[in-house]
């Protein structure tokens, strides 16, 4: 053999060796934000692109889908076998997807989320499936002036409003006359905003969507006394005008409170920047009412996961691990202003330090937040929630349309076999 | 003999135009807000629509929603996909159809009137129901591609075409079309020595047109408008089309201008194509209507 051939021979076998070991496997990861917030799609490819490049094993690629579309399209890809390594989210659904077999247990121990708020981390058959870079929270916006004005008591975390106190508040702002309603719900918001922002009023009342303690049954849960407590108080504030009801314009309620037509404000952190920057130090984000049983909010926004059809779940892991550092939970927050995950990382931001513009909202979420049911029929029970709220508001008979929302998700439940509870 | 004076003509004719003025007004509306709203900032988009303003390019008029459109997403490449998409399943589409109903009118065979049943009853099967299983079927074809042959046909054009290819819609308008001709012209053609195919390309298609124009309308329209079905076969936004693009411009505050300015750029094509064949299109409704 010449020394040619034995030269091209040992190059060929150097070549075909080293290939596996310098490429990279490609770790497919697909989330909502197509066409959204261009600082929140710029951070995951800072992180993304830091992540690909601090090592050689793993190349994570990014595909992103419109929000409103991406649900369906991790079914559709479920259904054909298609899924991506890694997913994002959103917390209530998460136990859906993983009792539905999309999603597999992160192989990450949870002690190293240990810090991060409860709201960010998704459970479900006792196993962590997901984490989250960030929480959102929502308050009552309201401006000093106006509840000084009006001789209105301003709420703290420690002492908020009664639900006595919150009423007679909006009857007094109601007759001022100053004000076309003194309450904004966001009640033109038929999506998921109902069930997030709305089912922390019946669980400070008592209620629930459905009954925890065994998720098998929303009877008693939805329709029992205290939840038509709530209902009739929640029918009664459209009744007596302190709300704009379910016909409520998508332009009256991005303008209302800016414009002084609403005194009040149910809205989440996520549009505090702009009322700041009008009001100034006149503007207030305040506590949730505690209705009887504790001041409540909702939790758990898009979180991080692996489907479960990857064959690369440690590599997936690695980057969920690499993507929730402190300074990337930082970065999020001061992209695109949610609440950053732990308290180290909210001392990082600019909004959410000590002091900062929104700091009130990380409290928040550490102090009144509640996770919304964590049970696979979630996806079911938000739709027949929602349905039964905008049917109460629009007139409807209290203990009846409860009644028929609790039989519906029960008989949901039952025909799931109690979906693994 | 009329009794009707020159006076209660005129009356009588200004009130037709009125009431035309007016049918043509409500159509023109929506139309007509999409564009001047696609030039408003979105809080004066949102505040004008309780006025006349919201029909009125007054105010703080500008082309930065488009600006802004094209940098939310790739709104050419959305053009361009749903255009190629549409336009070659429509081409194919229109020959294959058209020959299933030269058959079905013309050509005598075994079971035709059993199978032109079933072609038209399915129909009321709606795409939605069998979407799953044609998800399931496309995902196991096989294509012979730059690599070989491979496995599945999610993301990529074919994939949003060839399902579309045929429908029994627009078999059973070139059928009832072709029914309609007179018989005389096909005895002539077989007379003078005239294959079924040249009789179908050359005799019947060129008198063909205004099915043609409507059959072509019905389908770009439905093609167009797609969007459960690219929804779930792509999942690279190299082949997403307008109406799945347009999902893009949803977002948790949604910012309504630039949602006008990207639909009045995704209507420029279909009203294109609607006005280039308007007039065929007209004339098959006209003398659908007068027959019988």
């Amino acid at each position: 053999m010449g020394r040619f051939a034995k030269l091209t021979g040992v190059l060929a076998l150097t070549t075909a060796l080293a290939g596996p070991a310098l490429a990279a496997t490609e770790l497919s990861m697909w989330y909502h934000g197509a066409g959204g917030d261009s600082a929140e799609r710029d951070t995951f490819a800072r992180i993304i692109k830091e992540f690909n490049e601090s090592q050689s094993n793993w190349e994570v690629k990014l595909q992103a889908f419109p929000q409103i579309a991406y649900n369906d399209a991790i079914t559709a890809a479920a259904v054909a076998g298609k899924l991506p390594d890694i997913i994002d989210v959103d917390g209530p659904i998460m136990p859906n997807w993983a009792w539905s077999k999309y999603m597999q247990p992160l192989p990450i121990p949870e002690e190293k989320f240990a810090k991060f708020l409860p709201g960010t981390l998704g459970h479900w058959d006792g196993k962590l499936y997901s984490v989250g870079l960030w929480d959102a929270a929502v308050a009552m916006y309201a401006r000093k002036s106006v509840l000084e004005e009006n001789g209105i008591r301003i709420p703290t975390l420690d002492k908020p409003w009664t639900l006595e106190e919150f009423d007679a508040a909006l009857v007094k702002l109601k007759d001022s006359g100053k004000f076309d309603y003194p309450l904004d719900l966001a009640m033109n918001d038929k999506g998921e905003w109902y069930p997030y922002a709305f089912s922390p009023f019946l669980q400070s009342f008592g209620g629930d969507i459905v009954d925890r303690s065994t998720y098998k049954t929303a009877e008693g849960a939805l329709n029992g006394e205290a939840a038509v407590k709530f209902g009739n108080w929640w029918q009664s504030l459209f009744e007596r005008k302190l709300a704009p009801g379910t016909s409520q314009d998508t332009g009256d309620h991005d303008t209302g409170f800016l414009e002084g037509k609403y005194a009040l404000q149910w809205n989440g952190n996520w549009a505090a920047l702009k009322p700041l920057d009008k009001f100034g130090d006149d503007m207030l984000f305040l506590p949730a009412p505690d209705f009887g049983h504790g001041p409540k909010i909702g939790a758990a926004s898009w979180q991080l996961g692996i489907s479960a059809a990857s064959k690369h779940a440690d590599g997936a892991a690695k980057f969920i691990e690499f993507a929730t550092q402190d300074k990337y939970l930082a970065a999020f927050s001061n992209a695109i202003g949610l609440i950053p995950a732990t308290a180290e990382a909210a001392q990082m931001t600019e909004n959410y330090k000590d002091g900062g513009k929104l700091a009130v909202f990380y409290d928040l979420s550490a102090k009144q937040a509640l996770v919304r049911p964590v049970t696979p029929g979630y996806v079911f029970a938000a739709k027949e929630f929602r349905k039964a709220l905008s049917d109460i508001a629009d007139g409807a008979d209290v203990q009846d349309t409860l009644d028929a929302a609790a039989d519906a998700i029960t008989a949901d439940i039952e025909k799931n076999s109690g979906y693994g509870h | 003999m009329s009794s009707r004076t020159p006076e209660t003509r005129a009356t009588s004719l200004f009130m037709r135009y009125a009431i035309l003025v007016l049918v043509a007004l409500i159509f023109v509306f929506p139309l007509v807000f999409m564009l001047v709203s696609s030039l408003k900032p979105s809080l004066q988009l949102l505040s004008d629509t309780s006025s006349i303003r919201a029909f009125l390019p007054v105010g703080n008029i500008s082309l930065d929603n488009y600006t802004a459109s094209f940098a939310r997403a790739p709104v050419a490449l959305f053009i361009f996909n749903s255009i190629f998409i549409t336009s070659v399943t429509v081409v194919l589409n229109l020959v294959i159809c058209s020959m299933a109903g030269f058959s079905f009118a013309f050509l005598d065979w075994k079971g035709k009137d059993v199978m032109l049943s079933v072609v038209i009853a399915t129909l009321i099967v709606p795409l939605e129901t069998i979407a799953i299983p044609l998800l399931l079927v496309v995902n196991n074809l096989p294509w012979v591609g730059l690599h070989g042959i491979e496995w599945g046909w999610l993301n990529s054009y074919r994939v949003q075409i060839v399902p579309f290819l045929s429908d029994a819609l627009t078999v059973f308008l070139f059928v009832q079309y072709f029914r309609d001709l007179p018989r005389d012209l096909i005895e002539a053609a077989r007379i003078d020595g005239a294959s079924w195919f040249q009789i179908y390309a050359k005799v019947i298609m060129p008198i063909s047109g205004p099915v043609i124009a409507t059959a072509a309308i019905l389908r770009f329209l439905a093609m167009y408008n797609q969007y459960l079905w690219p929804l779930m076969v792509t999942q690279s936004e190299q082949y997403r089309p307008v109406m799945v693009g347009l999902q893009y411009f949803f977002q948790l505050n949604t910012d309504w201008g630039q949602v006008m300015a990207y639909l009045s750029m995704i209507t420029v094509p279909v009203l294109a194509f609607y006005l280039a064949l308007q007039r065929a299109f007209i004339t098959s409704i006209a003398s659908t209507g007068i027959k019988g």
